[in-house]
């Protein structure tokens, strides 16, 4: 039992599974996840907030950011302190179409998302050659300029905020209420679906191949003649996009944003759900995200020392558990495997 | 819009110039772990923090002052002001060390790779900040006035205040025993052996452990003396402030150059200098966010910094 793995453990029963069987795997825990609302009225229940509400945000927009930073910090190794700016760029895009054009949701979602795509170019373009922390502590600023920014122009209504951002339309019999988030949550859910399908997708082609490689060395990628710079550039976008998306869907789902909700602690909170679940591994960043996103507004006395206990989740992990609860697949020796039936 | 910053020039320099010592000592703790860890400490500026609450404490529960007691004169003020230095270096210092014991030694010994020890600082500083923000009940603490803030003269229309020039001079003068120190000392030496390499001084039998651990404390030392300025100056703190100020010296470090610590010189007066004068011209709103574009500026085009040595390339 020494060596049990809970990664191993499950992907091994993926692995052994036939074609059928994952289908039907995959079909009952979409069908688990979907049903989620209706459970709260048991023990699950929340003592502050509402139940459907706090499976929203925090729980599932946090699973969804988690996943978006993990294509950046999991799969390339780069550290990105600075998550909390694409949100809030998704978010402020939101807010300021949302009120002065009548566009909906679903029109300013590609819009936020292409935003916040490029800010991560921009960022990226002078901090992406540089080393590991230095990026970590230029998106760390970053981070809190976007916050600046946005609490002393005038078109974001400073600390004020933007207030009555307008709900995104029905869609279908998926309906958007203030004090019935289910249909928040769903459309939420598909798009951790879709994130999840995008990764493992990216994962076994040749971006997911780059990555790794420059995630374990990326001076011998570079001279291997993998396009570092690229590919960092790639998974750099692709998580500020999954930061943007999740910043409109927050924006129109709370109907009021301001500067306040976009510190820095946000991004703490969002690495601390990857690096708790296991770093690089998609089932345990979700992991990561909803226990760290839940437990805080179930146990009352979490969340008054919320980020405390995720400095100290950030802490313990690295130096005890490094790869999380949940380590991720170990790649050699799938090629090892490979190689060996060949 | 340039008005301020025309008519006042000289004020202007000269505040800048002091705030530019305080970034100084901050910029020598950015610098002197990262000459030796080739990382930076994600945690100097909460050590930076605790190090103003030090310096309050020592004048408002050591010594009893209040917020509307007299401003102390005589031999009792040098006394009280020299109390209050230690007292946020000693916060500081311990702190330092704190931080590479919980966030770097255990992970350094095992040799895993610096994704795990930045999360690990990162870790650390939330926490530091964090349990003073619930001590303090997210409340910012005023200082007791301790040092009056005499006008001693004027160059220039510039006002020479008593607090200002005392933070020059003394913080001119902890720069230059901490540069000999560097220097001279037996144990400055084996930390300038551990940062040229750092395999080639553990063979020569250098305890590395003890050498990362005093260089903590020395850059702790030297943030700390900072703190005690800043509080001196501003006679306010916060759970929050090591931010902005972290950024500003981590910036002025990386302009210096970082592991260089004349470099941090240069550079911590260069952005006290620019901090002041951007506020002046764009507003004080705008001050972080210049800062972060020089920052940015300078890792673009002079990454190496001023005086310093290249940050691109990765190294062991």
């Amino acid at each position: 039992m020494k060596n049990f793995n809970l990664r191993d453990f499950g992907a091994g029963i993926w692995e052994r599974a036939n074609r059928p069987q994952r289908v039907a795997i995959a079909i009952s825990a979409i069908v688990l996840a979907s049903l989620m609302p209706f459970a709260g009225g048991s023990f699950l229940a929340t003592p502050i907030a509402a139940y459907d509400a706090v499976l929203v945000y925090p729980v599932a927009i946090f699973v969804l950011m988690s996943l978006g930073l993990n294509i950046v910090v999991g799969k390339s190794g780069m550290l990105d302190l600075g998550y909390v700016a694409f949100f809030a760029i998704g978010a402020y895009t939101m807010g300021f179409l949302g009120m002065h054009t009548s566009l909906n949701t679903w029109e300013i979602m590609p819009i936020g998302i292409g935003l916040a795509m490029l800010a991560g170019v921009l960022l990226g373009i002078p901090t992406l050659r540089l080393r590991g922390d230095y990026l970590a502590i230029v998106t760390l600023g970053f981070g809190e300029i976007i916050r600046i920014v946005a609490l002393n122009v005038s078109w974001t209504n400073g600390p004020n905020g933007i207030s009555g951002i307008p709900m995104p339309p029905d869609l279908g019999p998926i309906k958007f209420r203030l004090d019935d988030q289910k249909g928040f949550y769903w459309i939420v859910l598909v798009m951790i679906l879709l994130t999840i399908w995008m990764i493992r997708r990216l994962s076994v082609r040749r971006p997911g191949r780059a990555w790794e490689a420059i995630r374990q060395d990326e001076d011998a990628a570079e001279l291997m003649g993998v396009p570092t710079f690229k590919y960092k550039m790639w998974s750099f976008t692709l998580g500020a996009a999954v930061g943007g998306a999740a910043g409109v869907l927050y924006g129109s789902k709370n109907l009021f944003i301001a500067p306040e909700m976009f510190t820095l602690n946000v991004s703490i909170l969002i690495l601390a759900c990857v690096v708790f679940g296991g770093i690089g591994n998609i089932w345990g960043v979700i992991v990561g995200g909803v226990v760290l996103g839940y437990l805080p507004d179930r146990i009352r006395f979490i969340s008054d020392a919320r980020l405390l206990v995720f400095g100290l989740v950030l802490i313990v992990v690295m130096n005890f558990r490094p790869d999380g609860l949940l380590p991720r697949k170990k790649r050699e020796k799938a090629i090892v495997k490979k190689g060996a039936d060949a | 819009m340039f008005d301020v910053f025309i008519d006042q020039f000289w004020q202007l320099t000269f505040s800048g110039i002091s705030l530019g010592f305080i970034y100084v000592l901050i910029a020598l703790g950015y610098t002197m772990v990262y000459g030796v860890l080739r990382m930076i400490n994600f945690a100097n500026s909460e050590i930076f923090m605790w190090g103003t609450f030090g310096a309050i404490v020592a004048s408002r529960d050591l010594f009893k002052y209040t917020q509307t007691s007299d401003p102390v004169t005589g031999p009792k003020l040098v006394l009280v002001l020299v109390v209050q230095l230690f007292a946020a270096m000693a916060f500081a210092g311990l702190v330092a060390v704190l931080v590479e014991f919980v966030a770097y030694r255990r992970l350094r010994a095992r040799g895993t790779n610096r994704l795990a020890t930045l999360i690990s600082a990162i870790g650390m500083s939330i926490v530091l900040s964090e349990v003073m923000r619930l001590l303090t009940a997210s409340r910012p603490v005023g200082s007791p006035r301790i040092l009056e803030k005499i006008i001693l003269t004027e160059i220039w229309g510039a006002q020479i205040r008593l607090d200002t020039l005392i933070t020059i001079l003394a913080a001119g003068a902890i720069f230059i025993i901490l540069e000999r120190f560097v220097k001279l000392s037996r144990m400055g030496k084996a930390i300038r052996a551990v940062s040229m390499n750092e395999d080639a001084a553990k063979l020569m039998g250098i305890n590395l452990n003890r050498v990362i651990t005093v260089t903590f404390l020395v850059g702790g030392l030297a943030t700390g003396a900072a703190a005690f300025f800043y509080v001196t100056v501003y006679e306010y703190t916060k759970f929050n402030i090591g931010f902005t100020m972290g950024l500003a010296a981590f910036t002025a470090a990386v302009l210096g150059g970082i592991g260089n610590i004349r470099g941090a010189f240069f550079g911590g007066i260069a952005l006290g200098l620019a901090e002041v004068y951007a506020a002046s011209i764009l507003g004080t709103q705008w001050k972080s966010v210049t800062i972060f574009i020089i920052l940015v500026l300078v890792l673009l085009f002079k990454p190496s910094g001023l005086f310093g040595e290249a940050v691109t390339q990765t190294r062991a």
